[in-house]
């Protein structure tokens, strides 16, 4: 379980998260929803460490992650698997070898083994013969799915994926949806996706949180948080320009 | 005034944090070197783009200043009958002073820009946050084989510069302005002792740590997007090259 409590975080005078506590559950998918620039990810990136909040707590299965050796924070990172919302994918590098990266640097597996399972990563993330082929010259949606691969690779515990469809068609969209439906159901990791998909999240996700002015505004099941009654949460969900979210 | 005082404060404030981090970046990257210094096929990449890619504009360089040190130098010495100390004049000076800084200063501006622009691009892409999220330790990968890498390359290619830069000064003194050879080469191996290449390569080894130090330290702080990057370039080179003199001035006085 990841627990955030009371965390405080600002970027010099602009407040973004504000006291804020959330409960991820463990083995389930966790929804994370709110307006663009309500620190969905900067929350996504205090969960593993990569930002340090201002005040408050960050816990991953019992363990703190603040004020803790950089060995010890990488050991709790060890559990985590994560998709950026650009992939970051290792721009120096193929595909193939991206995706091997992590199994080269952290396991004794041979080469052959290692290239076995890239293989069938890449494949089970629906690719076939990109793995010469080098981060630029492959599409969006291609890239997500090589940074999904690279994430599940080691079977992580959780798995964090910072809007893992924005900005990819309609097609492609589904596609990624299905495959961290089929692959959650396979290895039952802990996810927290921070999207803007609506109302196709709510399909994907058990559990679903919005965010707004750095505050948990509600967390509930999928169906709840769709029938929400509160006016910003209905106001966001049904894209309506009039309620208490204002654009400027 | 008040606000004049707070301006100060600030900036001093911020001074002393960024020396701070600094230094804590090269205490760190030393702790690394030590400890787990990446993987050699790292070291050896590195050192191909640092050394080996910067050999063309080394040679170039050090052609042209030792034949400007035989042109310079056998005017003055010529006012003092003693042509057949140009060898000396232009060793000395190459050996000591102008190898080691200026194979240092054309590095910063070939691989240390470079250096800042990769990682400064990696930090602002995430690629940098994705290592970290993989637990694997960026500085393994990123930075202690570009100082490595700088801390060996350095001193051949100070030695690179040297030797051409002599036989610049031999083109110019001997082949055009008619010193005689045998002099140029006798009075400075009678002249140029083991204390003054030792003393060049003790600046080319730690112009090679400053290089990497701060090439790697503005871009793996570097601002956000484009214009960030671009800036943290920019500052790497001007902060290296001028630390390059600053320290050459204190180890000249120390080494001397």
């Amino acid at each position: 379980m990841i627990r955030l409590s009371n965390v405080h975080k600002s970027f010099d005078s602009q407040q973004v998260l504000n006291d804020l506590s959330l409960e991820i559950p463990t083995g389930q998918i966790t929804a994370i929803i709110g307006p663009s620039g309500e620190g969905k990810s900067v929350l996504l990136k205090h969960m593993i460490g990569l930002m340090k909040p201002d005040s408050g707590r960050i816990e991953v299965d019992g363990e703190s992650i603040l004020n803790i050796r950089r060995s010890q924070l990488n050991r709790i990172r060890e559990k985590f698997g994560m998709l950026f919302q650009n992939a970051a994918l290792l721009d120096s590098m193929s595909v193939f070898e991206n995706v091997a990266f992590p199994l080269r640097e952290k396991t004794r597996l041979s080469s052959d083994e290692i290239e076995q399972r890239v293989r069938s990563a890449l494949e089970h993330v629906g690719l076939k013969n990109v793995n010469g082929k080098y981060p630029d010259e492959l599409s969006g949606g291609m890239k997500k799915r090589v940074g999904l691969a690279r994430a599940l690779l080691l079977n992580p515990k959780i798995i964090l994926f910072d809007e893992p469809t924005t900005g990819l068609d309609p097609i492609i969209k589904r596609a990624i949806h299905q495959l961290i439906k089929d692959t959650h159901a396979q290895f039952g990791f802990t996810a927290v996706i921070v999207s803007h998909e609506i109302p196709e999240i709510f399909d994907i996700a058990q559990n679903v949180a919005m965010l707004f002015r750095g505050k948990i505004l509600q967390i509930g099941t999928s169906d709840e948080i769709r029938g929400s009654t509160d006016p910003t949460a209905k106001q966001f969900i049904t894209g309506s320009l009039d309620g208490p979210i204002q654009l400027v | 005034m008040s606000a004049a005082i707070q301006f100060i404060g600030h900036s001093v404030l911020d001074c002393v944090r960024s020396l701070g981090r600094m230094g804590g970046f090269l205490l760190y990257s030393c702790y690394m070197i030590v400890r787990r210094p990446g993987s050699p096929l790292y070291i050896l990449k590195q050192i191909r783009f640092i050394g080996s890619k910067s050999l063309f504009v080394i040679c170039l360089t050090a052609a042209f200043t030792g034949m400007v040190l035989g042109l310079q130098g056998y005017y003055t010495l010529a006012k003092f009958g003693s042509e057949g100390m140009l060898g000396t004049a232009v060793a000395l000076s190459l050996v000591r002073e102008l190898g080691p800084v200026l194979a240092a200063l054309m590095v910063t501006g070939r691989a240390g820009s470079a250096i800042t622009a990769e990682i400064g691009i990696m930090r602002i892409s995430e690629q940098i946050d994705a290592l970290e999220t993989m637990a694997l330790d960026p500085f393994k990968y990123l930075i202690t084989p570009k100082i490595i890498a700088a801390m060996l390359a350095l001193p051949l290619l100070c030695a690179i510069f040297d030797v051409v830069g002599i036989y610049g000064g031999w083109l110019v003194g001997v082949k055009l302005l008619g010193v005689n050879p045998g002099a140029y080469f006798y009075e400075m191996e009678q002249s140029v002792v083991w204390r003054d290449v030792y003393s060049g390569f003790v600046k080319s080894f730690s112009f090679g740590v400053i290089i990497a130090w701060i090439g790697c330290y503005k871009g793996y702080f570097a601002g956000h997007g484009a214009e960030g990057v671009s800036r943290a370039t920019t500052e790497s080179v001007v902060l290296t090259s001028v630390l390059i003199l600053v320290w050459d001035y204190f180890l000249t006085s120390v080494l001397l």
